[in-house]
């Protein structure tokens, strides 16, 4: 997928991504993170369940929606890494019908 | 940050900075609101922070930025980052949202330099995991220092797909194949031929120069192809297109973990739309623009437009655009008088008038192609809630005669992009189904908010 250009010394912050812990480096948006990492999907489709990943990268498309500390709906490209911050798939309409 | 400024411009942008940058100097009031957390736009994203690491492959027009960021930051222009703007009506009242409450600014003068987006290529398996856009990649090269892994494919037209291109080439990445979309001859044939003719010389001379470097390279580059699509279940595997040689066509498949696509960019203008801006369409530039005067005058009296959302521009001239705004905003706001106006506005014309020269020519070259406006039935056009061609065009037979009825019966635009990525196809899907003129088909309506906001946020207003 992506990999950083030279591995120079950055700062980096510790985050999770659905199961897993991530170091990645500081001052990069989620959708980056979601990337480097290696992730398959942001989210799944309301409509045919499908998976996405990041598509503009700059607030547009509204591709990368994710749930980001607990906040659904958040575009992942216009928010920031922190340290502990817990990032999960946003699951499509499925997750309305589970939380019922 | 107060609740009224004499002047508030949205997008810090190479038109944005200039603008308020001016504007301050010449004695206004001015609020610079931009929803990044720093200055610069997207053609200069993240050049204040741009360090030694990505300064080689980045390139001098990228750094040239940073002037313009310095001359903003020094101005005394107020600026308000990581402010997305949620809400604007036609009272000049935009909605901001920032730190995790929204905000209400109103202004007797709104600068909208709000850019451009890149122009939607719908073709079959566009929406699967591992092809973005070529912007999208550049984004993470300026931003995050990330360069794609695996194998690579470019495709579409336009000088962003050249340049992104060079800038991986001095990273080092490899580039399996780019897939050139242009109509006609193709620009690795046009560009030479026509360069002297040109009196915007130096970007002509970078054009090449990538075009060189892409050959020296040894990159294969497919020309004059037809049916591209991507195939994949869960994500991209192969890229395929055909080509034509004489009376045979070849099919042609690339095995690619990454595609990026990119075929021009085009105005956003959906704040403009909700201001009561008028929006015109551009034949040459196939796109909506909002529609100006010289001096950046919409049509609603208090509102000024700069820059790549009143039709392509590029970086130089939009920041031309922006100082021209903030004369024309002194003159309104009665800092400066007319004959001072014009006076100061000599230079930047003519400046203005070399920075556009090249446009009319790159406009042909790189014209779109008709096979991404028109898609195949099957191919999705909204992302968002996942309507194919086909189904656009049986309700525009049904009767649906503009986007705001296809938008009411098939759910296309109706999810949270708001139509960015699907209005220009389906404008030009009901104007081919109706024969009716792209004017006469009109837009979708953009309606608040434009970012998602949780009741919370609102409550805090």
């Amino acid at each position: 997928m992506f990999r950083l250009v030279e591995n120079s010394a950055t700062d980096t912050v510790t985050l999770r991504i659905e199961d897993r812990e991530y170091a990645v480096p500081a001052g990069i948006s989620v959708a980056a993170a979601v990337l480097l990492c290696g992730v398959d999907k942001v989210r799944t489709t309301p409509v045919t369940d499908s998976p996405r990943l990041p598509y503009c990268m700059m607030g547009i498309c509204f591709d990368c929606l994710m749930r980001i500390d607990g906040v659904p709906n958040q575009q992942a490209c216009q928010v920031e890494v922190a340290q502990n911050m817990t990032i999960e798939y946003q699951q499509g309409a499925a997750e309305l019908l589970q939380q019922e | 940050m107060k609740s009224h400024y004499q002047l508030v411009v949205i997008g810090a942008g190479p038109a944005g900075l200039a603008a308020a940058a001016e504007a301050a100097r010449l004695g206004i009031d001015v609020a610079l609101v931009d929803e990044q957390k720093a200055p610069g736009g997207q053609i200069y994203r993240n050049v204040s922070a741009a360090g030694d690491r990505v300064k080689n492959y980045l390139g001098k027009d990228y750094l040239r930025g940073k002037r313009l960021v310095d001359e903003f930051l020094q101005s005394g222009a107020t600026y308000i980052s990581n402010a997305p703007v949620w809400y604007l009506d036609e009272r000049l009242e935009s909605g901001i949202l920032l730190d995790g409450a929204s905000h209400f600014i109103s202004a007797d003068r709104l600068l909208l330099a709000t850019g451009a987006q890149e122009r939607p290529m719908p073709l079959p398996g566009w929406q699967l995991p591992g092809v973005m856009t070529a912007g999208a990649g550049q984004i993470l090269l300026k931003s995050a220092a990330m360069i794609p892994t695996g194998r690579l494919v470019l495709a579409g037209a336009g000088p962003l797909l050249l340049l992104i291109a060079w800038q991986y080439l001095q990273t080092g990445v490899k580039i399996d194949a780019i897939i050139d979309t242009a109509p006609g001859s193709g620009l690795f044939e046009t560009l030479p031929r026509l360069a002297r003719a040109l009196p915007a010389l130096d970007y002509l001379l970078k054009g090449l120069s990538f075009m060189l470097a892409i050959k020296k390279a040894g990159i294969p580059v497919y020309k004059a192809i037809d049916n591209l699509r991507v195939e994949g279940r869960e994500s991209i595997e192969s890229v395929h297109f055909s080509t034509a040689r004489g009376k045979s066509s070849t099919e042609i498949g690339i095995e690619a973990d990454t595609l990026l696509l990119h075929q021009g960019v085009i105005p956003n203008i959906r704040l403009p739309l909700a201001a009561g801006c008028k929006v015109e369409w551009d034949t040459q530039q196939q796109s909506w623009r909002v529609a100006k005067d010289i001096w950046g005058q919409s049509s609603v009296d208090q509102v000024l437009v700069a820059g790549d959302c009143a039709g392509i521009v590029g970086a130089r001239a939009g920041e031309l655009q922006g100082r021209l705004c903030a004369l024309e905003s002194a003159h309104q706001l009665q800092k400066i008088d007319l004959e001072q106006r014009d006076r100061a506005a000599r230079g930047i014309k003519s400046s203005l008038r070399r920075h556009l020269s090249i446009r009319p020519f790159l406009d042909v070259l790189y014209a779109p192609s008709q096979a991404y406006q028109l898609p195949q039935d099957d191919t999705l056009v909204c992302r968002c809630e996942e309507v194919n061609a086909g189904q656009i065009r049986e309700a525009v037979r049904m009767g649906c005669v503009g986007p705001n009825q296809v938008k009411a019966f098939t759910r296309c635009g109706m999810g949270p992009c708001q139509g960015s990525q699907c209005a220009s196809t389906v404008a030009a899907l009901v104007a081919d189904e109706t024969g009716a003129s792209m004017e006469q088909v009109g837009y979708f309506r953009v309606r608040p908010p434009f970012k998602p906001i949780t009741l919370g946020e609102l409550a805090d207003t």
